[in-house]
């Protein structure tokens, strides 16, 4: 028989004891969410600084809306949607409007595009620069656009978790995941009308 | 250039690369420490459940005095008061005027 001590308690357990005023049950649910939502908040934030505030501020801000969790769907659900909304208000909060020329690329993106340009199938994925080429023209888009690109294309989710996630419902979803792919088009065309159009 | 194959491109870009889930030493310990430092009582959350939950019976109530006023059978005399009452308090003003001038 195991010792009561090992015994592994579940969520709700741990959610009913915290309710009941017992803090400490609040850390073994960080410990199992908190690499979750570190990934989460690094796909919008990009200094580690900022990260580690948005995930604090989701850990608490779950910690203080626990009475609103009603149990009807999984621990994790709630808290990644509550997340999500954190992420959002953050990409409000430092929201930038820098327009982004080709004198921003660096020379390995450069050497990518220049590559994708001859020979789009060719041109590697995988590639450091292509990695960097899309955090950039993200940094360039709308929060809500971001949101909706990193959530549909990125995550691959579906519309319905997208509408789950965010609270948006599913048809502002699909217009603002329209809206997202044209804007990230224009971004593109900007970035290269100097070079390849 | 292609611009949805770039677009298609850089997702899978995107996709191929995700964030890393570490997590910085004992991150925990600091959320627990920031959760001991603030007054578990939030007086501004408890303030707004509490006019939350005062919402809906004030609804109710609002919705059977109004349902007593609307069904209720106005007395003749009583009628006649108010509307008696309404008349005077909205010609006072004219009235004192005519009598100063």
């Amino acid at each position: 028989m195991p010792d009561s001590a090992t015994v592994e308690r579940t969520d709700a357990e741990l959610i009913a004891a915290v309710r009941g005023g017992d803090t400490a049950s609040f850390e073994p649910l960080l410990r199992k969410y908190q690499p979750r939502v570190f990934a989460t908040a690094r796909r919008y934030a990009r200094r580690e600084s900022e990260v580690e505030d948005i995930v604090q501020e989701v850990f608490l801000k779950a910690f203080y809306k626990l009475d609103s969790f009603r149990g009807d769907a999984p621990f994790e659900h709630w808290l990644m949607r509550l997340a999500v909304r954190t992420c959002y208000d953050f990409l409000r909060a430092h929201q930038r409007n820098r327009e982004m020329s080709f004198a921003d690329v660096t020379d390995e993106q450069t050497d990518w595009l220049d590559h994708f340009a001859a020979n789009p199938a060719d041109a590697s994925e995988n590639a450091a620069a292509a990695r960097e080429l899309v955090e950039k023209v993200l940094a360039q888009l709308s929060p809500a656009a971001r949101l909706v690109i990193t959530l549909l294309e990125i995550e691959d989710r579906s519309v319905k978790e997208v509408a789950a996630l965010t609270g948006w419902s599913v048809p502002v979803v699909k217009i603002r995941a329209f809206r997202a792919r044209a804007q990230m088009r224009k971004c593109l065309e900007k970035l290269t009308r100097g070079k390849y159009l | 250039m292609n611009m949805a194959e770039l677009q298609k491109k850089l997702f899978a870009a995107a996709r191929s690369n995700p964030p890393s889930d570490d997590v910085p030493y004992a991150f925990e310990e600091r959320i627990l420490a920031q959760l001991a430092a603030k007054p578990a009582f939030d007086i501004l959350a408890a303030w707004n459940r509490t006019l939350w939950q005062a919402a809906a019976p004030c609804v109710a109530v609002m919705l059977l005095l109004g349902a007593w006023t609307r069904f209720a059978q106005p007395t003749d005399s009583s009628r006649e008061t108010l509307a008696g009452d309404l008349e005077r308090s909205l010609y006072l003003p004219f009235d004192n005027s005519t009598e100063t001038w």
